[in-house]
C-alpha cells in the first residue's frame, strides 16, 4: 500500500514546489514574507484558515477518538468549531485593523515598552512549538506506521525539510495556496469517505446510529457512542471535561498561527468574512470526522485498528504478555515490530481500507500528510515571525534596520525554528501527541487570549497586568501539566489531565490584580486611539 | 491611506464623536450578549454531561441521546450566531466607513 501513497503525495509535494516558485518573486520583502502582501481575499484565508485548522490532529486524531470514545471525542469537535465564535466576535477584526505582523504587535499597541513584547513574543514562540512537535511526531508515526521502511527520525527530518523549502522561499503566500489546496483535498477525502460509510449503512440514519450504539471493542463485548463518559472517566473525569471544554473554546483566541492570518486579508470586513468561510468549513468537515469516527468504530471495529503486525513471533509474545508487550513498545518498535496497542491515529487510513480499499487508503494517508506539511508550514511562520520581528527588529534593534536585514532574520529564524523543530521532534518521537497539543490550546487560552481580549476592551488595562497575567498563566499551565497524570501517572499531584479550568481564570485573574495594582496612565491614553482604530479601521496597516 | 500622522488629540475627538459613540454601543450591545450566550449554551454541555449524565443519556430520536443532539445544536448555534452576525456587521460597516470618509475629508481640508 506505499507505493500509491508515494506517489500522491509525491504529486502534493511537487504541487507546493511549483507553488512555492511562484511566490518566492513575490516574498522578497518582510511584509511579503508575513502577509502576502495584505492581497489575500476574505474567502482564500477563509479557506487557509479551515486548511490551519484541520490539522492530523483533527483528520487521524478526532477520528481516532471518537471511534474510541465516541461521545467525548465529539466533544473536542465541538469545541473547536464554537471557538470561532470569541474569534470572530471578539478579535478578528480588531486584529486585522490594529496588527501589523503578528500576535505581540497588537498586545504591545498601546502597552508600550519592552516587556509585553517580550513576554508576548515569549508565550507566542512556546505555542507555536508545542503545537509543531505535536504535527511532527504525529507525522513520524504515521508515516512509520503506513510506510515501515521509513523510521520515525527520517521521516520527521524529510517532513521538517519539506516545509523548510516552501516557507522560506514562498513565504505566506506559497503557505496560504499550499493550505487552500490541502484543506479542499482533506474536505474532498471526508466527503467521499462518509458517503462510503453511509453507503455501508444503505443510506439509512437509522442503522448508521443503531451501529454505533454497539460499536464492538473487542472480546464480544461492545460500546455505545452515542453516550458520553467513555473517554473522561474516573472521579474527576466530569471536571476534565469542562476543563477541556474551556481551554478549546478559548485556546483558539491565542493561537498565533491562526490569529496571524488575520494580518494577510486587506480589510477588517475580509477579516470578518474569512471566519464565516472558515467556520462553514470547518463545522462541515467535523460533522464528517463524526461520520468516519462512528464508521471507523463500528465498521472497522476498534479491536482491529492498530494491529498490524509483521512477525508472528512477535505477535505471539505480544498475545501472551500484552502487559509487558505495552511497556516495551518503545523497544519493540525501535526493532520495527509493531506493538498492537490500540493506535486510535489509523482509524482513518483503517477505514479507508474496510470502505475503499488500497487506492482510497493511498489517498487518504497522502492527505494526511499534506496535511501535516501545510500546518507546520504555517507555524514556522508564526514562530519565525515572533522571533524575527519581535525579538530581533522591536527588542533587539528597537525598530531599527533594513528591509534587507529584516527579511534575513526573518529567513534566518524560520530556519532555526524549523531545524529546532525537527530536534526536539525526534527526541519526543515517542510522546503523546494529543497531549502536545492539549498543552499548547491551554497555554494559548490562559496566555496570548487574556492578554489580548482584555486590551482590546478594557481601558485600564495594564502593562503590569498584561505581564502579570500571560506569566502567571504560562507558568500556571504549564507546572500543573508537569503534574498531571499524562507526566506523572497515577500518583500524580494535580489530578485533571487538562490544567484549563485552573490557569486560564489564573491568567485573567493576574491581569486583572496587576492591572489593579498600579495606574499606568500612558497605556489608558491609548486606549482611544486603539479603540478607533480597532472599530473603523482608520490608520490600519496597509 | 495612512493615518498616522493624526494627532493624540485627534484620536480622543474621534473616540469622543457621538457617531462612534453610537457605533461602539451597538457594536457592544451586539457582542457582549453574544457572547455571554454562546459561552453559556456551549459550557452547559460539559456540565450537564459531567453532573448530570444520565439526563443527558436519555434518549430522545431512537438510539440518539440528549448530549449527542445537544452536540449538534452546538452547530446549529454556531452557525446561526455566524449569520446573524455577518448581517448585522453590515450597518457596524456602514457607519464605520461614513465615519472614515468623513475624518478623510476633514484631513483634506
Amino acid at each position: 500500500m506505499s507505493q500509491p501513497t508515494l506517489v500522491m503525495f509525491a504529486v502534493f509535494v511537487a504541487m507546493a514546489l511549483v507553488i512555492t516558485y511562484w511566490a518566492s518573486a513575490r516574498s522578497t520583502s518582510s511584509r511579503g514574507f508575513y502577509t502576502a502582501h495584505r492581497e489575500i481575499s476574505g474567502v482564500q484565508n477563509g479557506w487557509a484558515i479551515a486548511g490551519d485548522y484541520m490539522s492530523a490532529t483533527s483528520f487521524l486524531g478526532i477520528t481516532g477518538l471518537i471511534a474510541f470514545y465516541g461521545f467525548d471525542g465529539f466533544m473536542y469537535a465541538i469545541g473547536w468549531l464554537v471557538a470561532y465564535l470569541t474569534v470572530l466576535f471578539l478579535l478578528a477584526e480588531p486584529l486585522r485593523n490594529t496588527g501589523r505582523y503578528t500576535v505581540a504587535d497588537v498586545i504591545a499597541f498601546r502597552l508600550r515598552g519592552r516587556g509585553v513584547r517580550a513576554v508576548a513574543a515569549v508565550t507566542t514562540l512556546i505555542i507555536t512549538l508545542f503545537y509543531m512537535v505535536a504535527q511532527m511526531v504525529g507525522a513520524g508515526s504515521l508515516i512509520n506506521l503506513l510506510i515501515q521502511r521509513i523510521n520515525e527520525t527520517y521521516a520527521i527530518v524529510g517532513v521538517g525539510l519539506l516545509m523548510l523549502i516552501y516557507v522560506l522561499f514562498g513565504g505566506m503566500l506559497a503557505t496560504t495556496w499550499v493550505q487552500i489546496i490541502k484543506a479542499a483535498l482533506l474536505l474532498g477525502a471526508s466527503i467521499l469517505l462518509s458517503v462510503l460509510v453511509f453507503a455501508h449503512y444503505h443510506f439509512s440514519l437509522m442503522a448508521f446510529l443503531n451501529a454505533a450504539t454497539t460499536a464492538p471493542t473487542g472480546a464480544g463485548r461492545t460500546a455505545n457512542l452515542l453516550e458520553p463518559g467513555l473517554f473522561f472517566t474516573g472521579p474527576h473525569g466530569a471536571l476534565d471535561l469542562i476543563s477541556v471544554g474551556l481551554a478549546l473554546v478559548i485556546g483558539t483566541a491565542g493561537l498565533p498561527h491562526i490569529l496571524m492570518r488575520f494580518f494577510t486579508v486587506p480589510t477588517a470586513k475580509s477579516a470578518r468574512i474569512s471566519v464565516g468561510w472558515a467556520m462553514g468549513l470547518i463545522g462541515v468537515f467535523y460533522l464528517l470526522i463524526t461520520v468516519m469516527g462512528l464508521g471507523a468504530g463500528t465498521i472497522v471495529g476498534q479491536h482491529d485498528i492498530g494491529k498490524h503486525l509483521r512477525d508472528t513471533q512477535a505477535i505471539r509474545y505480544i498475545i501472551h504478555n500484552p502487559d509487558t508487550a505495552t511497556q516495551m513498545n518503545g523497544e519493540l518498535a525501535k526493532n520495527g515490530y509493531i506493538v498492537p496497542v490500540k493506535n486510535s491515529n489509523l482509524s482513518a487510513p483503517l477505514l479507508a481500507d474496510a470502505v475503499g480499499g488500497p487506492l482510497l487508503v493511498a489517498f487518504v494517508a497522502a492527505v494526511a500528510f499534506a496535511t501535516i506539511l501545510a500546518v507546520v508550514s504555517g507555524l514556522t511562520i508564526a514562530a519565525a515571525s515572533a522571533f524575527a520581528h519581535d525579538i530581533w527588529y522591536s527588542l533587539i534593534r528597537g525598530g531599527a534596520g533594513t528591509e534587507r536585514e529584516h527579511i534575513f532574520v526573518a529567513r534566518t529564524a524560520a530556519l532555526l525554528v524549523g531545524f529546532g523543530s525537527i530536534f526536539i521532534s525526534v527526541g519526543l518521537r515517542t510522546v503523546n501527541v494529543a497531549f502536545l497539543v492539549g498543552l499548547a490550546f491551554a497555554v494559548a487560552a490562559s496566555t496570548n487570549a487574556p492578554a489580548l481580549i482584555l486590551s482590546l476592551s478594557w481601558r485600564r488595562f495594564s502593562r503590569t497586568g498584561a505581564i502579570c497575567g500571560m506569566l502567571t498563566g504560562l507558568i500556571s499551565s504549564l507546572a500543573l501539566m508537569g503534574i498531571s497524570p499524562d507526566v506523572m501517572g497515577e500518583h500524580a499531584l494535580f489530578p485533571l489531565r487538562n490544567p484549563g479550568i485552573v490557569s486560564i481564570p489564573l491568567g485573567f485573574i493576574a491581569a486583572i490584580l496587576g492591572t489593579l495594582l498600579a495606574r499606568d496612565p500612558e497605556s489608558e491614553a491609548m486606549f482611544n486611539q486603539l479603540q478607533v482604530r480597532a472599530t473603523t479601521g482608520l490608520g490600519a496597516e496597509v | 491611506m495612512q493615518h498616522h500622522h493624526l494627532t493624540a488629540s485627534e484620536w480622543d475627538e474621534l473616540a469622543n464623536d457621538p457617531d462612534f459613540v453610537a457605533l461602539l454601543r451597538a457594536r457592544r450591545r451586539f457582542v457582549v450578549p453574544s457572547t455571554i450566550f454562546f459561552l453559556l449554551f456551549y459550557l452547559a454541555l460539559p456540565i450537564l454531561i459531567g453532573f448530570a449524565p444520565a439526563f443527558m443519556n436519555q434518549h430522545i430520536y431512537g438510539p440518539l441521546t440528549l448530549a449527542y443532539a445537544f452536540g449538534l445544536a452546538q452547530f446549529v448555534m454556531a452557525w446561526l450566531l455566524l449569520g446573524i452576525y455577518m448581517h448585522a456587521a453590515k450597518k457596524f460597516d456602514d457607519s464605520a466607513e461614513r465615519l472614515v470618509l468623513r475624518t478623510q475629508a476633514r484631513l483634506a481640508r
